[in-house]
């Protein structure tokens, strides 16, 4: 095989840039998805509750329940729909309709003359996390109004023995869409560089024309190369696009340079296009390509990447899984160049770690190429 | 005459099957990744926050800071406390990411606590996981108070003895987000095999041109359709009784509704599904617009399913869309199935929508082909 050949490379890349073009479908994807995905990410996955659904039941007729009821009709973290007996509400729980019960006992109100006064939380436990929610903002909006009520008994308010004194880096307001956004571009980047690759390549394999195309002179570098420049160049175009959205529109800060976001990119879509032409060589057929593609590309960027969960908080087993997959690196590179800033340290190893990926399936790519060819 | 015609749908259905399932591959990719999958995200897809590293920058050096640091150890929460000597150590522990947070103790902080004067803890947080920032600082709030009651000699803590509230969480007592996580699972998994299917049935034949010789064929538009339609009907209902049963069984997650139920729901579950993926099909030419087509509809059905992140949190207007999202409709009969033990009323109540969506899509589908076929 001769060396690489200038004008083979750029003719190969006309042509792939053609098929680019000519397909809107593949358009589609890199310039209309991301804003989807950002849009959704930006606003339809909101991490922060909102006002949540409650059923009061007002068991007692007393002074201080009708007044602690109408605490929490005030309050701006709860939808009250208010009821006398516990049966109504118990179904609404079970339809969905409301997310928990708060409970006025039948002896609040004697309670409360007493020095007590304790309500009870039924919380719909099936969205664990809204059940937390709800349990702890029920017991501050009762925690509020006792306080109110009755300054004098308990220093609740005054100074406890230590005080803790919270300082959130980065992203004081603690909006998640600041990280959400960058991480939905992280899943943009895995679609183009996997899962559009694997698709395209793998059409070309099934219908034959990668075997006419080895049969030109063109060695197995070029070949590779002219597959990787025109998608790495898609991948770059829907990052830039990624970013612009993510600061105009969602407000997000971007506290790094322009050079760091264009290396972590770059390092990324090497193994993410690695990956991608690796299942198109192995598989040799769209279906099966895109079914692994979703399988090994998509889902482990929205699910084990530490995007929406916490890799620490996985079972041993898939905390070591997640390390396979270089989307993993990414996720924290990703939000820190937004609003962390340029951390060299962490984005050096991040992009050594990335790039060996890209080295690996570059080697399996080309060794399943050449299994096809023998 | 009605023989004939169900003669030919047989035909059909046996022709797609055969096509879905000729292929070892092929029927590997539908069969065993719907289990694995199962496995790996359903343990990992959790938002607790566990196993967390915690560092600690102590100045104080004196016997109450350690106590509270080893209680902090003690907390099942953390995996580790990493000790840091300087600002500078805090600072590159949370700019790595090696640590979620930073308790940090003053040099006073003895001395503070034994002289009877108010201490404080100051604790730094990396903003750029806020979601998981702001649990931690709920599980070091709790401890920091309870540690300043315990050192504080006066019992004054609290808002007066007796009142607080009591906490019951119904269908999951323990909130364990893998009981919410696994029926949730079905419902997306069920959905990406089932529109990977359809979506490439038509538009298969379309690029290999074996769509003309089905036109010609005596097969009427509402044949071919039953016969695409059945096939991932059949697969998806494959798949969702595998997890049906292995589900409580290798999870111990309840199912406490009725099977009946689950099998009536699942049915018009699927039709939706198959009328969605029929709709992306038709409109494309070659399978990768259906892939890529399919694709751009499965992310935002995924995210707006109420799966990743409450639909309670969403802005109204974005709830209202969701409602066209029969996955979202499936999740809560799910759920309510597992974990509620949902009667009929409460499921037929989420089920017409289904009904309505499947009716819709389908019909749009029938009419579109024959628009198509002229």
């Amino acid at each position: 095989m001769s060396g690489l050949s200038l004008r083979r490379l750029f003719a190969m890349m006309v042509k792939e840039g053609h098929q680019i073009l000519r397909d809107p479908s593949t358009l589609l994807i890199a310039f209309v998805l991301p804003p989807i995905l950002l849009f959704l990410f930006g606003y339809a996955v909101n991490l922060d509750t909102a006002r949540t659904r409650i059923g009061l039941a007002v068991l007692d007729s007393s002074e201080a329940s009708r007044s602690l009821a109408t605490a929490y009709q005030n309050s701006r973290w709860f939808e009250v729909a208010t009821a006398s007996s516990l049966a109504p509400l118990k179904a609404a729980l079970v339809s969905g309709r409301i997310r928990a019960i708060v409970v006025l006992p039948q002896d609040f109100g004697r309670q409360v003359v007493g020095g007590g006064g304790s309500i009870q939380v039924i919380a719909d436990g099936s969205i664990p996390n809204t059940a937390s929610f709800a349990a702890a903002y029920a017991e501050g909006v009762r925690a509020t109004w006792a306080a109110g009520r009755f300054p004098e008994r308990g220093a609740g308010g005054a100074a406890p023995a230590v005080q803790l004194v919270d300082r959130y880096w980065f992203n004081p307001e603690l909006t998640s869409r600041f990280f959400l956004v960058p991480g939905a571009m992280a899943i943009v980047l895995t679609i183009i560089g996997t899962l559009l690759t694997a698709l395209v390549v793998a059409r070309e394999w099934e219908r034959g024309t990668m075997e006419a195309i080895m049969a030109t002179p063109i060695n197995m570098a070029e070949l590779i190369i002219t597959k990787i420049v025109p998608y790495y160049l898609l991948g770059l175009g829907s990052a830039v696009v990624c970013t612009v959205l993510a600061v105009t529109v969602f407000g997000v800060p971007f506290r790094g340079s322009p050079l760091a976001l264009f290396l972590i990119v770059s390092a990324f879509l090497a193994p993410a296009l690695g990956q991608g032409l690796f299942i198109s060589a192995a598989t040799k057929n769209q279906f099966i390509a895109s079914q692994i593609a979703l399988l090994t590309a998509f889902l482990p960027a929205l699910l084990l990447s530490g995007f929406l969960f916490e890799i620490s908080s996985m079972p041993r087993v898939i905390q070591l899984i997640t390390y396979a997959f270089p989307v993993r690196y990414l996720m924290p590179l990703l939000q820190s160049v937004f609003i962390a800033g340029d951390l060299w340290g962490l984005f050096g190893r991040g992009i050594a770690v990335m790039m060996g990926f890209g080295v690996l399936y570059f080697v399996l790519t080309v060794l399943a190429t050449k299994r096809r060819i023998a | 005459m009605i023989l004939a015609a169900w003669r030919r749908v047989v035909a059909m259905t046996i022709k797609e099957l055969w096509a879905l399932l000729r292929d070892p591959r092929g029927r590997i990719t539908l069969i065993a990744p719907p289990i694995l999958q199962l496995a790996l995200f359903g343990f990992a897809a959790t938002l607790d926050v566990k196993n967390i590293d915690l560092g600690v920058y102590d100045r104080d050096r004196g016997g109450y800071g350690q106590a509270l640091i080893e209680r902090l150890a003690g907390s099942p929460n953390v995996k580790r406390i990493v000790p840091l000597e300087s600002p500078q150590e805090v600072r590159d522990a949370l700019d790595n990411g090696k640590v979620i947070a930073v308790i940090g103790l003053d040099e006073r902080f003895s001395r503070d606590i034994a002289a009877g004067r108010p201490a404080s803890v100051q604790a730094d947080y990396d903003g750029r996981r806020s979601n998981a920032a702001q649990i931690v600082n709920g599980y070091i709030g709790r401890i920091v108070s309870g540690f300043g009651a315990e050192v504080k000699s006066a019992p004054v803590a609290g808002t007066g003895d007796g009142a607080g509230t009591s906490v019951v969480n119904w269908f999951n007592p323990n909130l364990d987000y893998m009981w919410f996580t696994m029926p949730s699972l079905i419902v997306t998994l069920a959905a990406l095999s089932v529109l990977s299917v359809t979506g490439q049935s038509i538009a298969r034949e379309r690029e290999l041109g074996t769509f003309d010789q089905l036109m010609v064929s005596p097969l009427r538009t509402w044949e071919i359709l039953a016969g695409k339609t059945i096939p991932a009907v059949l697969l998806g209902a494959f798949n969702a009784t595998v997890f049906l049963v292995l589900i409580p069984l290798l999870f111990h997650v309840p199912f406490r509704g009725s099977v009946i139920l689950f099998y009536v729901a699942l049915f018009c579950y699927l039709f939706a599904l198959v009328g969605v993926g029929l709709f992306i099909s038709i409109l494309s030419r070659t399978q990768q617009q259906a892939f890529l087509g399919m694709f751009l509809a499965m992310v935002p059905l995924i995210l707006l399913s109420g799966f990743t992140s409450p639909v309670d949190n969403m802005p109204r207007w974005l709830q209202v869309v969701a409602e066209a999202d029969p996955l979202k409709h499936f999740v809560v009969i799910i759920e309510g199935l597992f974990l509620k033990g949902m009667g009929a009323g409460d499921v037929f109540a989420n089920l017409w929508p289904l009904v309505v969506i499947a009716g819709v899509t389908l019909t749009g589908s029938a009419l579109l082909f024959r628009a198509r076929m002229e």
